[in-house]
Order: structure tokens, then C-alpha cells, then sequence
């Protein structure tokens, strides 16, 4: 290996290493393993350095290796996990995708106005973490290969070793899932307050009734 | 004119995630776009989805501590 290689390598490793760890986390679930994830991902990125030919791939080719690590770790300590993953391949979108925005977009929360944007304003990293923290990993690994890492369904099928279609499928309840659990925290922290604008004349109850206040 | 198909809601509905996703194809991109500027409630859908999918990526992405980019840079001087 030159001195350029190691100087390219040191140089990826140190802009990617927030995303990494971020990624690791969501993966890991906790810090501790999250880092020892990323160790390792960062010595085997080194050790078959060598085999990577084009580097404009560097960024996917590492992400790659830090999914395969996590899950062949995964495999050797919670072999049910595997059962999971196996198991979910055969399974049908046997139910209609959840949606959020169907359920924020209802009459009685349109007297708010809008209450997407009132979501998504509010919304918090660390209600979205807890979301994705929460979906089985048979959904989560996907879910972070996506929308976190930004990989396409093909690099995706890859990474997993499964066909593009079920990569689809497990997106989509994947999705569902998450939107499912973003609404019901959703109703717990929020959606039971009126705005700041209306609260001196409405309450807007979980039943979807208004009362004005006297 | 362009020879664009139109689709309706039910099926902009379904390709919706693939669009955010850009795995769709030329034609099938350009179909859903031409529906998306004519349909005001697909339009503020995928709206949501995107900037849902925006803040989600941004949960990929955290801080390393301070003691853990140590930890790598002492690991990468030893390669």
C-alpha cells in the first residue's frame, strides 16, 4: 500500500466517520457496540483495501462492510435473528401500508390548519431514532440502508443477499411500521395539545371532539 | 407535447415511495411528476413522505464522542 493510498484511506475514514458511527448506532442500538462496529468495519475496510478498484465506491463498498459485519455478528450471538430474516422472505404484504400523513390529515385536526407541517415541525431526531430503534431488524436493516444511508434497492439487494423485490417489501412494512409507532408517540406527546393560537378557545380531545372553553 | 400516460391517484400512490426512492424509470418518473403537479392532495403527500425521509436521514448521522475518534485515529496510525 503507498503512502497515497493510506492518505486517501485515513482521509475517507475521518469525513465518513460522523455517518459511520451515526449509522453503527442506529444498527447496534448502543454505543458500546456501535463503536466496536465501527473498528472493526474500519480494519477489515483496511485489510481488503487492496480488492477495491474503483474508489469512487469507497462510500458504498464501506457502508457495505459495516451492514455485513453487523449482521454476521448478529447471526453468531441471536440466531433467531436469522430465523426472522428467513422467515419474513416468504411472507406476504398480507396488510395495507400504514400511513401518517392519512392520520394527521383528518377534519378534526385540520382545524389546527396543518397538521403535517405541525408534525414534522415538531418532530424530534430522537423520537425518529427511537422509531427506527424500535422495528424488528428483518425492517430496520433496509429502513437504514434507504433512508439513512442513502443506498438504491439494488445495492441494497446486494448488501442483504436477497432479490430486489423483497428488498420493496421489506421497505414498505418497514415504512409502515415505523409511520405506525411516529403516530402513536405522535398522540401520546402532541396531538392531545391545541396549538398555542387556539388553546385559549379549543381543546381538541383524542376522540377528535372540540370544546370551546368558557 | 410529450406522449406522457396519465396515471391516477391509487397508482401514484403505490409507485410514491419508489419516486422519493428514484428507482423509478424515465417514463414511469415522468408520469408520476405530471401527476404530482396536477393533483394537490398526491402533491402535499409526497411532500410529507419526502421531508420525512429528509429528517430520517439526518438520524443516520450523530456526533462521533470525542474518545472514539481517538480510538480510530490511534487505530489507523497502527495500519
Amino acid at each position: 500500500m503507498t503512502d497515497a493510498d493510506r492518505a486517501f484511506f485515513e482521509q475517507e475514514i475521518t469525513g465518513l466517520l460522523d455517518r459511520l458511527y451515526g449509522t453503527a448506532l442506529r444498527l447496534a442500538k448502543n454505543r458500546a457496540d456501535a463503536e466496536d462496529l465501527v473498528a472493526e468495519t474500519v480494519t477489515k475496510a483496511w485489510a481488503n483495501f487492496g480488492s477495491l478498484h474503483d474508489r469512487q465506491c469507497f462510500r458504498g463498498w464501506l457502508f457495505r462492510i459495516l451492514t455485513n459485519t453487523f449482521l454476521s455478528e448478529c447471526r453468531k450471538t441471536e440466531p433467531a435473528s436469522l430465523e426472522a430474516l428467513a422467515e419474513a422472505q416468504g411472507e406476504p404484504d398480507e396488510e395495507p401500508a400504514f400511513s401518517l400523513f392519512d392520520r394527521l390529515h383528518q377534519p378534526f385536526l385540520l382545524w389546527w390548519g396543518n397538521p403535517e407541517q405541525e408534525f414534522l415541525n415538531k418532530v424530534l431526531q430522537q423520537d425518529l431514532q427511537k422509531a427506527v430503534d424500535a422495528l424488528p431488524e428483518v425492517f430496520r436493516v433496509p429502513v437504514i440502508l434507504c433512508d439513512l444511508q442513502g443506498l438504491n434497492y439494488q445495492e441494497i439487494a446486494e448488501t442483504l443477499g436477497v432479490p430486489v423485490g423483497t428488498v420493496r417489501s421489506r421497505l414498505n412494512r418497514g415504512r409502515s411500521q415505523l409511520q405506525k409507532a411516529l403516530w402513536q408517540h405522535a398522540q401520546e406527546a402532541g396531538l392531545k395539545h391545541a396549538p398555542a393560537a387556539d388553546k385559549e378557545s379549543f381543546h381538541i380531545s383524542q376522540t377528535g371532539e372540540h370544546h370551546e372553553r368558557h | 407535447m410529450s406522449d406522457i400516460k396519465e396515471i391516477g391517484c391509487e397508482e401514484a400512490l403505490r409507485r410514491l415511495f419508489e419516486y422519493l426512492d428514484r428507482e423509478l424509470d424515465g417514463a414511469r418518473h415522468a408520469e408520476m411528476e405530471q401527476h404530482l403537479h396536477t393533483c394537490r392532495a398526491c402533491y402535499s403527500r409526497a411532500e410529507f413522505e419526502r421531508h420525512l425521509k429528509g429528517k430520517l436521514g439526518a438520524v443516520g448521522k450523530e456526533p462521533a464522542p470525542p474518545e472514539f475518534e481517538l480510538r480510530i485515529k490511534n487505530l489507523l496510525r497502527r495500519f
